[in-house]
């Protein structure tokens, strides 16, 4: 399955392998170890805020007394929103893999069209990533209406920095889908630059995987 | 869609297979709108969960969410991060720092008491 031409090919490797995959993925394995310390700092003050808002709990005088709960507020988790930008960040994966696949295919037979379009993919992930950032916008600005901000209690505190770090990845994640775009759009991605797609798509995956843990740790558990 | 679109393979000659560790051809375009679809059903199965009294308040909720959750990941992982078709040295590099990830966010919870009274 090794090819005889390898005219980009990398400086030789103890591993054969090229040395910018290999740190991609190291870069992700330690990436794991981030997301778990602010997952498991979310999980840990779950449940612990003084005041509200809180995410599932609905707030109640009538029911809790003044004293807990002194004013009423309903659960601040927006469930059919967050579901829908679960969604839109799903498919982009989708649409990623599908550009890995439109350069790696270049030239083949059948990949004339929109399949083979890796212009297409790339600007629709692209796209689909800052849909999802528009969601998390819209999420941010309707708690801080809603009187939740990073400094109020808890789980302010950790939410806004456990999905803040996930924009953040997300935002680098299509800045860096843009700039592949830009060049494939000035010279074209070559079957030759499989490698520098494949490198940006394992960490968008990586920014999805990150999200499936958070939609359910976050948002579904109660 | 043409047979031919099915084939995602990597007989391109100017793809240097060997040093992007590809082990084993990637799925092909079959395999990945199949594994769009479960990741989707997965995640209308989650949501709907969610809005079933009787299920939220049975002890099987939180187990099942995390099995789903645990499934979409490995899929994803799998199959749109070819870990499944790679190299195992980044199987290791991968899922070495994801077990310390993992059991450190368990020691903490421990540690923490959230286990405590369950």
């Amino acid at each position: 399955m090794a090819t005889a031409v390898a005219t980009h090919a990398h400086p030789a490797t103890s591993t054969g392998l090229d040395h910018r995959k290999i740190a991609i993925w190291a870069f992700i394995g330690s990436e794991c170890m981030l997301f778990a310390s602010l997952i498991s700092t979310y999980l840990i003050y779950k449940g612990r805020s003084v005041v509200g808002p809180y995410p599932h709990e609905v707030c109640d005088p009538a029911v809790l007394g003044a004293v807990k709960c002194p004013t009423k507020m309903n659960a601040i988790l927006n469930i059919p929103v967050t579901s829908m930008s679960t969604f839109v960040l799903l498919m982009s994966s989708l649409f990623m893999v599908l550009a890995l696949a439109a350069v790696e295919n270049r030239g083949k037979p059948g990949y004339e069209g929109l399949l083979g379009s890796s212009k297409f993919w790339l600007m629709a992930t692209a796209i689909a990533g800052t849909t999802f950032l528009g969601f998390q916008a819209f999420e941010f600005t309707s708690f801080v209406h809603e009187g939740l901000t990073i400094r109020t209690n808890l789980f302010g505190s950790s939410f806004f920095t456990l999905t803040g770090f996930h924009g953040a990845h997300v935002t680098a994640g299509v800045l860096w889908l843009l700039t592949l775009f830009a060049i494939d759009v000035k010279r074209g991605l070559q079957p030759k630059d499989a490698l520098l797609v494949d490198i940006s798509a394992l960490y968008w995956h990586f920014v999805d995987v990150v999200w499936i843990a958070i939609f359910t740790l976050v948002y579904l558990i109660r | 869609m043409p047979d031919h679109h099915d084939e995602f393979t990597h007989t391109n000659p100017e793809i240097d297979v060997h040093a992007m560790g590809e082990v084993h051809e990637h799925p092909t375009w079959k395999q990945y709108k199949w594994v769009a679809l479960i990741l989707t059903v997965i995640t209308v199965v989650e949501v709907w969960a969610y809005y079933v009294p009787s299920f939220v308040a049975s002890p099987a909720f939180v187990p099942i969410l995390l099995i789903m959750s645990a499934l979409k990941f490995a899929i994803v992982v799998a199959f749109y991060m070819h870990l499944k078709y790679d190299h195992k040295i980044f199987r290791a590099l991968f899922t070495g720092p994801l077990m310390i990830a993992m059991a450190t966010l368990i020691s903490l919870l421990f540690l923490f008491g959230k286990f405590a009274g369950r």
